[in-house]
């Protein structure tokens, strides 16, 4: 077992743990904390099961941001869709038998490595073009865009420049997973892709990345338009007793 | 005040390029002791105000989902850059939704993040400073709180929770706004925005029935303080003294005249606008409200209807239920509260009113839809009922009506530029500018079709109109009320 298996193996425990624990602290930190008032921003959905649509809409479509503006539609939704083909494609290091469908879209995960990069190219040069995205771009802005490109050149540079070891990496994170460690293929392109994807679980919780578990919180959004029809409380207004304090009948 | 120049129209809207600094000068007057104090607030700049501010952030942010949420989430994607009217009308990049929001979000990273406290230079985090505090009070004045911004965000962050939550902060601490505060101040002694006590109201009542007795010969009624009546009306105060508002009430009046139904207005409750809403602070905007729900007590009242005011409107849908409900004791066949526009709605629908048309002939109108109304609340029982059923009646009341463009009307609608606490004239010069994308979007139809009748059913976008109409080269009586058309063109019988 090689010093640097056992840096990586270390490196990705911390990472997971890092990423999953950061996670659900925040997804619990938004659920305890209170929305005291109705505040969708209309029109907004009557019911519950209009809201999922909504939300729905918002995550899979970015309906917003379509309405907003479309170069930032077209370059972020095909980033995040591609991003999703790719990890899924990704899960064939992680399985075994391979299922069936993350066999099937192999093909379109290749390609989405391209599409990946196309729209965080798009997403990058409006920081640089556009005066006001310039204005409000700050150094992490352009770190996390620099990180990702990197993240997905060095992973297409092992698809087309010079193959890894697959097999040997499969291997490796089997072992993992099972806990039971296995040497690890020492080459600088898978080095540098693993060291980058440890980084990026690691930034996840303490950054904008947030927005992934952030936006189905987002009150403006998961909100029902009922208030006349339900007394919502929350918070400080649930601590409101018109009915016993004297205002009453 | 310094000179400032009306931005021209364009044959098409532009974005502007940002000119850092633009409107740095702008504030409206700080309040003092006096409005401060009535409000629960410290006259002056408290002791340690940066670890009292701080502080405040925190506790605010741990108490609203909303705030949380939004300062973790932006991802500076820009989407809402050229958004907002202040923007578009200054070109000031700190009058960007984002930009305006990471004027609190530095401060909130710098004390309650990871890489706020460890990396403030990579994620753009600030202490809290004296410098940093004069900034908020700036540019959070230049923030209507309309919500356009969070329309089109990804993540539906709304700055103007933000700009709440950082008014709260700067109240907390001793530097509150005039305007509003003074405001919120009277209604707390008086019971509405203008300081009118009841005997006045009653006077300003009697002679309106006076003057609709001599202009259509029928016994109008304006009641005050009745026991026992259908519907207790609560309208923003404006509707009592100032043009085009009043033409509204008059509409109120004859609907309910025209239609049999018995209605009061309340000394007490006297203001529909609940300002608290603008400086975020929810023990005063409870206790506004509140005298809503003592009034429709002590009136043994069955209904609330409320008049054409838009942000009061936000407050009466959106929050009266939870600060000031339930509402058990009223008539469980009626929504609570209702929208003046509703009740006329539903008794245009079941015949239980009828129009005159060419009453309105002179008049080629548009609608300008208010920020509060189309993006915070809304009207009937469908989505989007906001949008149609003002304009319903307005096509029910007059022959020519055209929209303006589609980006600028239903929730894309641009504020009128006074709203949130901004309608004053120590913020004249924003005012105008902040006017200007609603102004490219009128000439268009006053181009095309000819319109020269404004209406709207909120109270500051017709007091913000009145004012900024004419440096725009339009009259200022162009800007009228929607109850203003129906008065016009209902039919009354007489003495029915």
């Amino acid at each position: 077992m090689s010093a640097l298996t056992i840096v990586v193996a270390v490196l990705f425990y911390a990472a997971a743990a890092m990423l999953a624990g950061g996670v659900a602290y925040h997804i619990w930190l938004y659920a305890r904390t209170p929305q005291p008032l109705k505040i969708p921003t209309t029109p907004a959905p009557t019911t519950r099961a209009g809201v999922v649509l909504r939300m729905l809409k918002e995550v899979t479509l970015f309906e917003s941001l379509f309405k907003a503006n479309k170069w930032i539609w077209l370059f972020g939704w095909m980033f995040h869709v591609a991003l999703l083909l790719v990890l899924l494609r990704h899960l064939r290091y992680f399985t075994d038998p391979v299922w069936n469908w993350v066999a099937l879209i192999q093909p379109f995960g290749l390609y989405a490595g391209f599409a990946m990069l196309a729209g965080l190219t798009g997403l990058w040069a409006r920081r640089f073009l556009v005066d006001r995205v310039r204005y409000i771009s700050s150094p992490s802005d352009h770190l996390m865009l620099a990180l990702l490109v990197a993240i997905a050149a060095s992973g297409l540079a092992m698809k087309y420049v010079a193959h890894t070891d697959i097999v040997a990496l499969k291997t490796f994170f089997y072992g993992l997973m099972g806990l039971n460690w296995q040497p690890l293929p020492e080459d600088p392109a898978l080095l540098i892709h693993l060291a980058l994807v440890a980084t990026l679980m690691i930034v996840f919780p303490i950054s904008k990345l947030l927005h992934a578990p952030g936006v189905f919180f987002s009150p403006t959004r998961n909100q029902a338009d009922d208030p006349r029809e339900h007394r919502h409380v929350a918070g400080w207004t649930a601590r409101i007793d018109n009915v016993s304090s004297g205002v009453r009948r | 005040m310094a000179e400032f120049e009306t931005p021209a129209l364009r044959e098409y809207p532009v974005i502007p390029l940002v000119q850092a600094g633009s409107m740095a000068h702008s504030k409206p007057f700080v309040a003092k002791a006096v409005h401060q104090e009535p409000l629960g607030f410290p006259g002056e700049l408290v002791a340690d105000w940066e670890n009292v501010a701080v502080k405040k952030l925190g506790t605010l942010v741990s108490q609203s989902r909303a705030l949380q949420v939004f300062l973790d989430s932006c991802v500076k994607c820009g989407a809402c850059t050229d958004k907002c009217h202040y923007f578009l009308g200054t070109s000031d990049p700190k009058n960007m939704p984002v930009a305006r929001q990471d004027l609190l979000r530095s401060v909130y990273r710098r004390y309650y993040t990871f890489a706020g406290k460890y990396f403030p230079w990579l994620v753009g985090a600030r202490d809290m400073t004296k410098p940093v505090l004069d900034e908020w009070y700036t540019y959070y004045h230049q923030c209507s709180q309309c919500r356009r911004c969070a329309v089109f965000c990804p993540y539906g962050i709304d700055t103007a929770e933000v700009s709440m939550a950082a008014r709260e902060i700067m109240d907390t601490v001793g530097v509150g706004q005039k305007y509003s505060n003074e405001i919120i101040a009277k209604v707390h002694k008086i019971g509405n925005n203008l300081g009118l006590p009841g005997p006045a109201l009653r006077n300003t009542l009697e002679g309106l029935e006076e003057d609709v007795k001599e202009a259509t010969g029928v016994d109008v009624k304006f009641p005050l303080d009745v026991k026992g009546a259908e519907v207790l009306v609560v309208v923003p105060s404006a509707d009592f003294f100032a043009e085009p508002h009043i033409d509204g009430l008059i509409g109120y009046a004859k609907v309910f005249h025209a239609a049999g139904i018995s209605w009061t207005l309340s000394s007490h409750a006297s203001e529909a606008a609940n300002f608290s809403l603008f400086i975020g602070n929810g023990d005063n905007l409870q206790k506004v409200a509140l005298r809503v729900r003592e009034a429709a007590l002590e009136l043994g009242v069955r209904r609330i209807v409320v008049g054409e005011c838009g942000h009061a409107w936000r407050v009466a849908y959106s929050f009266w239920n939870t600060l000031i409900g339930p509402f058990d004791f009223l008539d469980p066949a009626y929504p609570v509260p209702q929208h003046i526009c509703e009740v006329t709605h539903d008794l245009m629908q079941r015949g239980a009113i009828a129009f005159d048309k060419s009453a309105n002939d002179d008049k080629i109108v548009t609608f300008h839809d208010s920020c509060n109304v189309a993006r915070a609340s809304r009207m009937g029982d469908k989505p989007g009922g906001q949008f149609s059923i003002p304009r319903a009646i307005i096509r029910a009341c007059v022959n020519q009506f055209y929209d303006m463009p589609a980006d600028t009307i239903h929730e894309s609608t641009f504020c009128c530029g006074g709203g949130g606490g901004l309608l004053t004239d120590d913020l004249v010069e924003l005012r105008v500018k902040g006017a200007l994308p609603r102004m490219q979007a009128l000439q268009q139809v006053v181009d095309e079709h000819g319109v020269n009748y404004l209406a709207a059913i909120c109270a500051i976008c017709k007091s913000q109109f009145t004012k900024v109409l004419p440096y725009y080269k339009h009259p200022m009586d162009m800007i009228g009320s929607v109850h203003g058309l129906v008065s016009n063109a209902i039919v009354l019988k007489a003495n029915a």
